[in-house]
Formats: C-alpha cells, structure tokens, sequence
C-alpha cells in the first residue's frame, strides 16, 4: 500500500502497493485461456511459487509489511478476519459472521470457534482484539488511517466482541479484510516468526530471497491446505520469473509482462489467469491551477485522449477502458449507464473553445515510477492530443522522489492507483475534498455530502443510487483522466489445479497456496 | 617493499573512509527515507513520526554517520532498518555466493583468457587468431544481460540442461551448487575473457617483438619455451592488472547478471538496501565492493613491482 514505492521496474509492482487489502469488486470477472479439471483436491506434492515483489529488506510484521510476496507469505502462516472472495463479496475468514446496528456505527463480530494457532493455543476473542490493536492508536502501523475509524473494540463474551466506529460506515467488513489485519496470539511480538492460523507453518524464511512453510495438519479451512509444503522463490526481475516458469523451476508465476503474455499462451504446458480488478492509471490535472480550473479545459483533455489505442498499445489489451472515475466494473457499484467516453477531438476543440480558446498548450509530467510504460503513455496521448489542437510537452521527471516530489504537486502529472475493497474507500481516499491523497485537487461540497451520506447506509439500492451520481460527477467534473484498468496476470502450469481469477490482486487474493492441489 | 604495502594498505583504509562519507552523504541527498520507504503511500504523519522516532532517525545526520563509524570499526555493521535483523547475518551469506559465482568465473576464465591470448600471439595473422578475436569482440560488445538471456534460451529452455534460476540455499551441495551457477558463470566468461586475452596477445606479442627474444630463437629454442619462458614474464605485468580489475568487476559488477538469474548476491542486496534507504545495509555493502576494489588494484600493484626486476630493486 505504498504510493511512494521505489522505481519501478515492471508495471504492476504497485499494485499491491496501492490497493488496501482488497478490492470491492461486486463480480469476480476474469477469465481463465484454459478449462480446469475441477476434480476434488488432492493432497501431497511440494508447491513452488516463483514471486516478484519482494526485498531483502521485507518483514512479516503485519504492521509494516508491504508488496506482494509478504502479503502472499503472511496469508500461508496466518489468517485475516474476513476475506475477500472471488464474487467480491465480503466472507468470513477468522470473523464468523456480523451484524450491524442501524446507522452502521456499532458492530457485532462472532469469533470462529475450534480454531488454533500453530503452538496448539485455542483463537480466543483476546488474539482477535491484540490483533486489531496493532493498528490503533500510538503506531506506525500502514493500517492506522484504517483503524483510526475504531473508537473501540470490546469483548461480550468468549466468542463475541464489538466494534463502535467513530462514524457509520457500511463497509467495515471490507475495510477489515485488509491484509494488515492478520490474527496473531495475544502478546505476540516475534515477527522474525510469525505464529498464526493459517494453512502453513513456519519452517525457514529469508527476506527477499525464499521461505519454505509446511502444511499445517490442523487447518480449519475444508479443502484447504493441500500441499505437502509451499516454498516461495522471490524473482524480481519478469524475465527471470517467467524463464522459470517455462524451464518449470517453478510452478506458478505472479505479474506477467504484459508484452510476453500472448506467447505463454502458446505453450500447452501453462494457464494463464487474467483477473480484472481495480488498479487504474491515471492522468492527473490540478483542479486549483490555471487551465485546469477550468471545467471545459478538463473535458477537452478527456476527450482529446485515444482510449482503445491505449489499452492495445500499453497493455496488450490485459485491461478494460476507464471512463474517467475510479470505479472498477467489477464494482458492484460501477455505474452501468454512464456513457463510455471515447476518442473525439471535434469535442475536443469545442470543449477549448468553450474555455475561450484556440488551442491549449500543456506540460505533462511523466515517468515510470507512475506505472510501467508510463512515458509511452504520454507519448500516445500526445500525438492523440495534436489533432484536437491541444500541444502536450513530456516532462519527464526522475522515477525515484516521483511521489514525493512530483505527484500531488505538479499541475500535470501521472499517477496510479491499485484499487480498493470498496468504493467508499476509493473515493474517500482520493476524491473526497479533504483526502490525504486528493491527487486532483478537486472539491466539491456536493460529492463530500453525499459521501458521506452513503458511507452509513446499509440499504443497497439508496447507496447505488448514491454511487452512480459520484462517478458522474467525478467523470464530468473531476480532473483525473482515467482512460484504462489493467488486469492482474499470472502464470500457473497445468500441474496446478483449482486456480480462478480474483478480483482482488495476483495469486487469488494472495490465497493461492492454500486453496490449490498439484495433479498427480 | 615492506614499507610500500604498509603505504599502500593506509592509502586503501583512507579510501574506504572517503567512500563511507560519499554514500552516506549521497544518501541523505536521496528523497525519502527509511521511513516513508516503508510506510510508503499509507504513510500518515503521525505514523511516520513514530517509525522515525523508533528507528532513532530523528537524530542529526553527522552524529548518526559517528555512531555507524564508531560500531564499524569495532566490527559492529549495526541492524537493518527496515527488517531489524543484524547486517552482518543478511550480508555474509550473499558475500559469500558472490564470491563463490566470482570464483568459479575466474578459476575458468583467467587460465581460458590468458591461453587463448598466448595462443592468438603466437599465431598471430592466422585463422585461429582472427576467429577467436572476432567472437571474443563480438561477446564483450553484447550487453550482459543480453547475453545471459540467450543463454537461458538455449539452455534452459529448448534444450533443459542447465536450470534458467541460479537458485543457490544453505546446504546445497557443491556439484549442485556448480550447476546452479553455470549459466551465470558462462555469462560473465563471455564478458570478461575478452579483454584479458586481448590484453596478454597484446602484451605478448610487444615483447615478441624485442631482441632478446629473437635471440632465443636464433639459439635453437622451441616456440613454446620462447613464449614461457622468456616472452611470458615480461609480459606479465600488464596481464595481472587486467586480471585483477575483471576479477573486481566479477565481485562487484555483476548487478545485471544477479538478475537475469535471479542469484542471490551482493548487487542485488545493495540495490535493495538503496531502494529502502537502509542506510547500515547499504553502507555496508559500499565497504565490502570498496575493499574488494582497493584489495585488488594494491595486489595488482604489488605483483607488478613484485614481478619487474627493476621496480623491485630500485636503485
């Protein structure tokens, strides 16, 4: 979940950076090239993971930890509270089932029962409540934005706790299924060996470099944890990754290069699972700077930007189009009825001309620490700008100190986000008039209201309606050109078996060591 | 001579200083910090505060560089910021498969490089020499990674005889280890046989030239002892420092190849480090590619005096 991350090397690194735990997505879409034999599963066999997204500097401490390979390494040893599931919907993982009070303010949270940790200790309410305060108050915890939400936590009973919120928010069990929110025993401070619930247990783990975790006997998941033991080899470099997975080294890759995807689908030996999800990429314009306080200037961009060639040229066509808001389709609720704006550079001029004038000349910071390919980008919008009259300059800025010295600052710049479990979270977060990371500068009392408003709703169909007007008013208004989201893309050799798309990062939500069976 | 090595070896300390004050100042230059390299987009003002607090990075910058130097030579390379595990456990280990992949490039390719230059020297012109220059050019001008990646392709690949992953771990065997590493090693062969094999026909061949060894010939002496032991000697000066900087090269500049492999080294732990600003990590890995560089340009230097009578008896 970091913006700042270093300079990329590959496209997606961020992804996970990006997206709080998990994306609300309303349905799993996604594909798979190749039809699985869904047969029972079987047990035995050891499970190699070759990962990108790992350091020598990583750490399991679920306060700290970021990027994928720790994300997908934590959940072999340990369990969150509630996880995302392939369909999007919120489901109980360590957090049996809850109930809101009207308004969304107080909770209710039922504790799974019969479930132990690795040392043989039952999971009493007392490691749920440790777990959960991690993350509050005095901490340096990436979660603590989150959690601020908490006002308190409290035990009912030897099952039950409650959770009073500062304000109502319908979505609690989604802000909960972030990955930082991981059930260690009360007490539990050795983070060099983390004790957990999960489908793994600890054997030997090097930063950055590869773990091996075997198969915890005792896991509560049915059908689950099926693999003798897992061993994550971490492979930064996608060419290296990929090369292992074709030499068969390992069985499964996450983060496939966009460019290399169309020739691994040739090869009989492989699957590739394409899941689409929430991380979109971004054209930035600072509603409070000249010309982009002006409404009309914005639209001329939007509509001055080739969206189909952009999705072919950058991602291979491994994305789906942006209509200008941050909201997936895969949302449950992604606005249906909003038109897809498209390439229309007559628009264009007249949207200029509108704003009094002729022609628009505008400088664009770029790099690729915004996203893989970032600067191509602005070079195909640039030459897709010309013919609406709009003369784009490429500055392009250094990868590393992007975040911290260009985004957020620059007039024109680009950017990226990796989605988030809900779209109350993603647009509080980036579109709210006091957001942290308000990276256009846009305000609007209006949306505020109605934000916040659908924030404590717990009727469906009122927030919809809700969620819809937001994007309008985001796509109409706002000033983040959004012209495309890109796919989560990995590659599993058949060997693997019970692989599906997830909408919420690579690798099934970072849960595919514990759900897959190796073919005999 | 005793007095030049201690010249030398103070020369080398005071260098390995310089070099802990450029890294340390060109990382505080560096935006961001171990901090918001961790904590990252999550970062809120508060949090970051209390990391920088625990992390102790709240302390002036000259006065933590003091503290660093003063663990450093005690032998304390201090702990990671950002994972808190002690450096010296992290860096050991990958000096350790750093040094092994530079080893077993050297072991093949300094006898290979000097062999194939003696043999081009002699058969200066002919066909062999233009075939073996012609390929050992055209592999020093391809880019490493490049290279490496061919490799792979071949094979690893189409043709599975080498594993395209250089996966090395504790308790590996030394056969396994060998052909773990063989795709890397054959990599930094293609890069760096070239030029000391250019350099030892070249060297050879400017001392083919001179009287003496015209003599040798005139009193009935076979090629081969002509070359070795009269023409070889002499030419060794220039030889043992081209050695030395490709072995510094094998040791230290094999980034790129500890990617395409994916071999866990030394590179590839710096690069790390820097990206997370983990400033006793990095330092640490500064001291260990400075005195592999200064180690090994002194032996040059030495075995240059050590090697040319007159340098070595001055008058």
């Amino acid at each position: 979940m970091t913006r700042r991350d270093f300079p990329q090397l590959e496209t997606t690194r961020r992804g996970l950076l990006l997206g709080a735990a998990g994306l609300g997505l309303a349905t799993a879409s996604g594909s798979l090239n190749r039809a699985f034999a869904q047969d029972t599963p079987r047990k035995g066999g050891v499970l190699k993971l070759g990962m990108g997204g790992g350091s020598t500097t990583d750490t399991l401490d679920p306060r700290v930890m970021t990027d994928w390979v720790p994300l997908n390494q934590a959940f072999m040893l340990m369990n969150g509270l509630v996880e995302i599931d392939r369909n999007n919907q919120a489901v109980p993982e360590l957090l049996e089932s809850w109930e809101a009070k009207p308004g969304a303010a107080e909770w209710v949270f039922t504790l799974r029962q019969g479930v132990t940790f690795h040392s043989g200790k039952a999971l009493t309410v007392e490691d749920v409540i440790y777990s959960i305060n991690l993350h509050r108050g005095e901490t340096s915890s990436a979660a603590r934005a989150i959690a601020e939400q908490i006002k308190d936590v409290r035990k009912l009973s030897e099952s039950q706790i409650a959770i009073e919120l500062t304000g109502g928010n319908a979505d609690l069990p989604f802000l909960l299924s972030d990955y930082h929110f991981l059930v260690v025993p009360e007490g539990f401070t050795d983070w060099s060996k983390p004790i957990g619930t999960g489908p793994f247990v600890y054997e030997s783990y090097e930063p950055g470099v590869r773990s091996r975790f075997t198969r915890n006997p005792s896991y509560w998941k049915p059908g689950c944890a099926n693999v003798d033991a897992v061993e994550v080899i971490v492979i930064n470099d996608v060419a290296a990754r990929t090369n292992a997975l074709m030499s068969g080294q390992v069985h499964a890759i996450n983060r496939l290069d966009f460019k290399t995807v169309d020739l691994l689908k040739r090869n009989p030996k492989l699957q590739i699972v394409q899941s689409a999800g929430g991380q979109h990429f971004t054209f930035l314009m600072d509603c409070t700077k000249a010309p982009f306080s002006d409404v009309n200037v914005r639209l001329a961009i939007k509509h001055a930007i080739d969206r189909e060639q952009l999705l072919k040229v950058a991602l291979r066509g491994y994305g789906q189009l942006g209509n200008d808001h941050p909201i997936p389709r895969t949302d449950r609720f992604f606005n249906t009825e909003l038109p897809q704006r498209a390439y229309d550079p007559d628009k264009a001029k007249h949207y200029l001309q509108q704003a009094g004038m002729s022609d628009l000349k505008v400088e664009l910071s770029s790099s690729d620490a915004a996203f893989g390919g970032a600067v191509d980008a602005a070079a195909i919008f640039r030459a897709a700008a010309a013919k609406a009259g709009i003369d784009v300059t490429i500055k392009r800025e250094s990868p590393d100190g992007y975040w911290e010295k260009v985004w957020l600052q620059a007039p024109f710049s680009m950017g990226y986000w990796g989605g988030r479990p809900t779209a109350d979270q993603m647009l509080s977060i980036a579109y709210a008039s006091d957001a942290k990371w308000n990276d256009t500068h846009w305000k609007n009392a209006q949306f505020d209201k109605l934000l916040l408003e659908a924030r404590g709703l717990l009727d469906d169909a009122k927030r919809k309606e809700i969620y819809w007007t937001l994007q309008e008013m985001i796509s109409n208004d706002g000033g983040a050109m959004i012209p495309m989201f890109g796919d989560y893309l990995d590659g599993v050799s058949t060997q693997v078996q019970g692989v599906t798309p997830h909408p919420m990062f690579n690798f099934m939500g970072g849960r595919l060591a514990e759900r897959v069976w190796l073919a005999a | 001579m005793t007095a030049l090595i201690l010249k030398r070896i103070a020369l080398g300390v005071f260098t390995l200083w310089l070099v802990s004050v450029l890294v340390f100042a060109g990382t505080q230059l560096l935006p961001g910090d171990v901090a918001s390299a961790i904590l990252g987009q999550s970062a809120t003002p508060e949090s970051l505060a209390a990391l920088r607090r625990d992390l102790g990075l709240e302390v002036p910058a000259l006065l933590r560089y003091s503290h660093w130097l003063w663990g450093f030579v005690q032998g304390d390379l201090g702990q990671s910021q950002a994972n808190q595990q002690p450096v010296a456990e992290l860096l050991w280990p990958r000096f350790w498969n750093t040094m092994f992949l530079a080893a077993y490039a050297a072991a093949i390719g300094v006898p290979l490089a000097v062999g194939l230059g003696i043999l081009t020297a002699v058969r200066r012109g002919g066909v062999f020499d233009r075939l073996v220059n012609i390929v050992a050019l055209g592999t020093v001008s391809l880019p490493e990674y490049f290279l490496g990646l061919v490799l792979i392709l071949v094979l690893a690949v189409q043709n599975p005889v080498f594993p395209s992953l250089a996966d090395v771990y504790p308790g590996m065997g030394f056969a396994e280890r060998l052909d773990a590493t063989t795709l890397p090693m054959l990599t930094l062969l293609l890069v760096t046989v070239a030029q000391i094999m250019r350099m030892t026909r070249t060297a050879v061949l400017a001392v083919m030239d001179s009287a003496y060894v015209e003599t040798a010939y005139l009193k009935g002496l076979q090629t081969g002892r002509v070359v070795l032991r009269h023409a070889l000697p002499n030419a060794a000066a220039p030889v043992v420092n081209v050695v030395a900087f490709n072995i510094a090269y094998l040791i230290t500049g094999v980034v790129l190849v500890e990617a395409v492999f994916n071999y866990n080294g030394l590179g590839r732990f710096m690069v790390d480090a820097v990206a997370k600003r983990d400033l006793p990590m990095v330092q640490a890995c500064a001291m260990v590619f400075g005195a592999a560089y200064v180690l090994l340009n002194m032996t040059a230097d030495i075995a240059a005096i050590a090697l040319n009578p007159r340098l070595r008896h001055p008058r």
